[in-house]
């Protein structure tokens, strides 16, 4: 029996966190040699300092965006939304933080509450009114910045002086355990997020609504309630980037804040080898995946490329990592091979 | 009579009666709340102002009935503002001879995007949101801020205008806009490419089946749209005077925004381009108004937000009545 069985390697071949981990090490590796200085970390006041410990810093919004997006992928869906619910969340959480005298917790819960209504907005657009997910959160994408600027009154709210709030700084700005509060942040939602779609049967669900929609409605799954829920979560994934973008730098900046990043969260997900056509993902893939683009732009960084033309060697990437998935090139590349 | 009349139209016409009735009702509605609103003036302003978001939609147009999407049209316009800025203004030019190397480059640009979606079968989206990072970036690589430009040619081009009656004109870049847009009805209502196109986006695999060119088709809509993101790009350089890497930033979701609240279907196939002209003068519209009301613009962005969720709940209204 064991004759039949595929060779040891291709378990690890196979799986679909093998390619983003290899091309991660590879990226790593390459930085080990060209700066010797990247792997080093300092203690200074208790807390860790250094690359490695920015680029999980840094890459923190991505890594929560991609989190949420992996599971709306799964069902065949995409979220272009995040960016502008990313700029919702921090424009409610800055107004009532000057505007009013609330308590914290309940500026952040109104902020996340405000990005929930959000997801659940695209969610009812795409099952219960079935609109394809690119145009149904393409609405909230034109307009969810609008609602922004409206929220702080066209303009920047910044939290300095009396309007300073320490708690809110701690968001993006404090340290516990040693590392970025941040890395708490996003290893909790990781975590918590792995526990409930493997632990219990959403997961199952949620693979069988975007695998086959039809066949899952047969066997009596709420494909409706699953999809809903899958956007309401993406949403306040983006609403905890939100608060962290704006936390980092003390203020509601509706113009630029999370813009692109749905680009970077999508490119993280499909990296990490969940298909854009639903189905089985890996939320391990999609970590990897943002963590690889991450490393990728404090490489391009480090190695003096402006922040204004990195997107170009982006742009690149992702277009190797599609043709990579296609069939077509795929094919064309093997006969090349084989001839 | 009349009302059955009504109902018996083809749901194709439905949405682009909408419209016309929305646009209607918008300048109608400002018209009377507004002193100076019903004048010549304003009425150059909302095609001059928008004439470059109208050219790039013009070539969204195409893409969209072809049931495609281009998210790279935006970038595309910044890179040809910078391009064309630098050309003139430190590499001495002629601005013939800078639009003629940008059209050329958008026009390539657009090619070889539509020729990865259809030759390796990749999304549209994806391919265009790369094309979107590069276009962009190269953009910040040729300048990293604006560019002016003071050439006689540009002076003397943005002297040509068409008096339209009560000492208003329409600008150049709205003539431009206005000549484009004929032509783009051609393409698309009267010609053979035009056929094609409504046959593929409408059902992909009967057309392949019909023995249409489906992938000459795709690969030309594609083209066509970065052919019109550039001289939306030359016509904002013209209105500005200078060219920026950061100009019409995420210009491409208006242009989306514009072609849907023109009756045309996101899922490709029905629509018709003269839909279009009338969602730019909606989207100038709101504007106009939110200007004359002295409301913040924000609200301008979340009004067209709402009328595009209508009518793509419109859309999806009838497409089920069918």
């Amino acid at each position: 029996m064991t004759t039949h069985d595929p060779p040891w390697y291709r378990r690890f071949v196979d799986n679909t966190i093998f390619w983003p981990l290899i091309a991660l090490a590879a990226l790593l590796i390459f930085n080990a040699f060209s700066s010797p200085s990247f792997f080093d970390i300092q203690v200074r006041d208790g807390h860790l300092y250094g690359s490695l410990v920015d680029v999980l810093n840094r890459g923190s919004i991505g890594i929560i965006l991609a989190i949420g997006m992996t599971l709306v992928i799964a069902t065949g869906g995409v979220d272009l939304s995040v960016g502008s619910i990313m700029a919702i969340s921090g424009a409610v959480a800055a107004l009532l933080l000057t505007e009013t005298s609330l308590p914290f917790p309940v500026v952040i819960v109104a902020a996340l509450s405000a990005s929930l209504i959000a997801g659940a907005i695209n969610g009812v657009l795409v099952s219960i009114v079935g609109i394809q997910p690119i145009v149904a959160t393409l609405i909230l994408m034109v307009s969810g910045r609008g609602i922004a600027r409206y929220i702080t009154g066209e303009k920047v709210i910044a939290l300095v002086d009396d309007q300073f709030s320490p708690a809110f700084d701690f968001i993006g700005n404090g340290h516990f355990l040693g590392l970025p509060f941040t890395v708490t942040l996003f290893v909790l939602l990781f975590v918590a997020t792995l526990l409930i779609v493997r632990r219990t049967a959403v997961g199952l669900f949620i693979e069988a609504v975007g695998a086959n929609p039809n066949a899952s409605r047969a066997v009596g799954i709420h494909a409706h309630g699953v999809k809903i829920a899958v956007y309401m979560f993406s949403g306040l994934c983006a609403g905890i980037a939100g608060l962290i973008d704006a936390s980092n730098i003390n203020a509601a900046d509706t113009v630029n804040a999370g813009v692109f990043t749905e680009l970077d969260a999508i490119f993280a997900v499909v990296v990490g080898g969940t298909a854009l056509s639903g189905g089985r993902f890996s939320l391990t893939g999609s970590l990897i995946g943002a963590i690889l683009l991450q490393t990728l732009l404090t490489t391009m960084y480090t190695f003096g490329v402006a922040p204004d033309v990195a997107p170009v060697p982006k742009a690149a990437v992702i277009l190797f990592v599609c043709l990579l998935q296609s069939d077509v090139f795929r094919r064309m590349v093997f006969r090349r091979a084989e001839a | 009579m009349k009302v059955t009349g009504l109902l018996r139209l083809s749901p194709k016409v439905v949405p682009l009666l909408t419209t016309a009735l929305v646009l209607v009702l918008l300048l109608g509605g400002a018209s009377a709340s507004f002193d100076g609103f019903a004048s010549s003036y304003v009425m150059a302003d909302l095609v001059s102002e928008n004439a470059f978001l109208g050219i790039a939609a013009l070539g969204m147009t195409l893409v969209i009935l072809s049931g495609g999407i281009d998210l790279s049209v935006g970038s595309m316009i910044g890179f040809t503002t910078i391009l064309v800025a630098t050309l003139i203004s430190d590499g001495r030019w002629s601005p013939v001879a800078a639009w003629i190397a940008a059209l050329g480059i958008g026009t390539a640009f657009g090619g070889a995007m539509g020729m990865l979606i259809q030759v390796f079968r990749l999304p549209a989206f994806l391919v265009t949101l790369a094309g979107l990072f590069f276009a962009r970036g190269m953009a910040f690589a040729i300048k990293k801020q604006s560019v002016q430009i003071n050439h006689p040619m540009y002076d003397r081009l943005n002297d040509i205008t068409l008096p339209i009656g009560g000492g208003a004109e329409l600008s150049f870049g709205a003539l431009v806009f206005l000549g484009m847009f004929l032509v783009t009805v051609l393409i698309a209502h009267f010609t053979r490419f035009g056929r094609n196109l409504y046959a593929t986006g409408g059902s992909e695999s009967s057309a392949v089946l019909m023995g249409l060119p489906v992938a000459r088709t795709k690969i030309g809509v594609y083209t066509f749209s970065g052919f019109c993101a550039s001289l939306a790009g030359i016509v904002m350089t013209l209105y500005m005077d200078s060219g920026n890497p950061a100009n019409a930033m995420s210009l491409e979701l208006d242009a989306i925004a514009v072609v849907v609240i023109g009756g045309t279907l996101l899922t490709g196939g029905i629509g018709f381009v003269p839909g279009t002209l009338l969602g730019v003068l909606i989207y100038s519209t709101i504007y106009q108004i939110t200007y004359f009301a002295n409301l913040p613009a924000s609200l301008a962005r979340i009004s067209i937000g709402v009328l595009l969720m209508g009518f793509i709940i419109l859309q999806r209204w009838l497409s089920r009545a069918r």
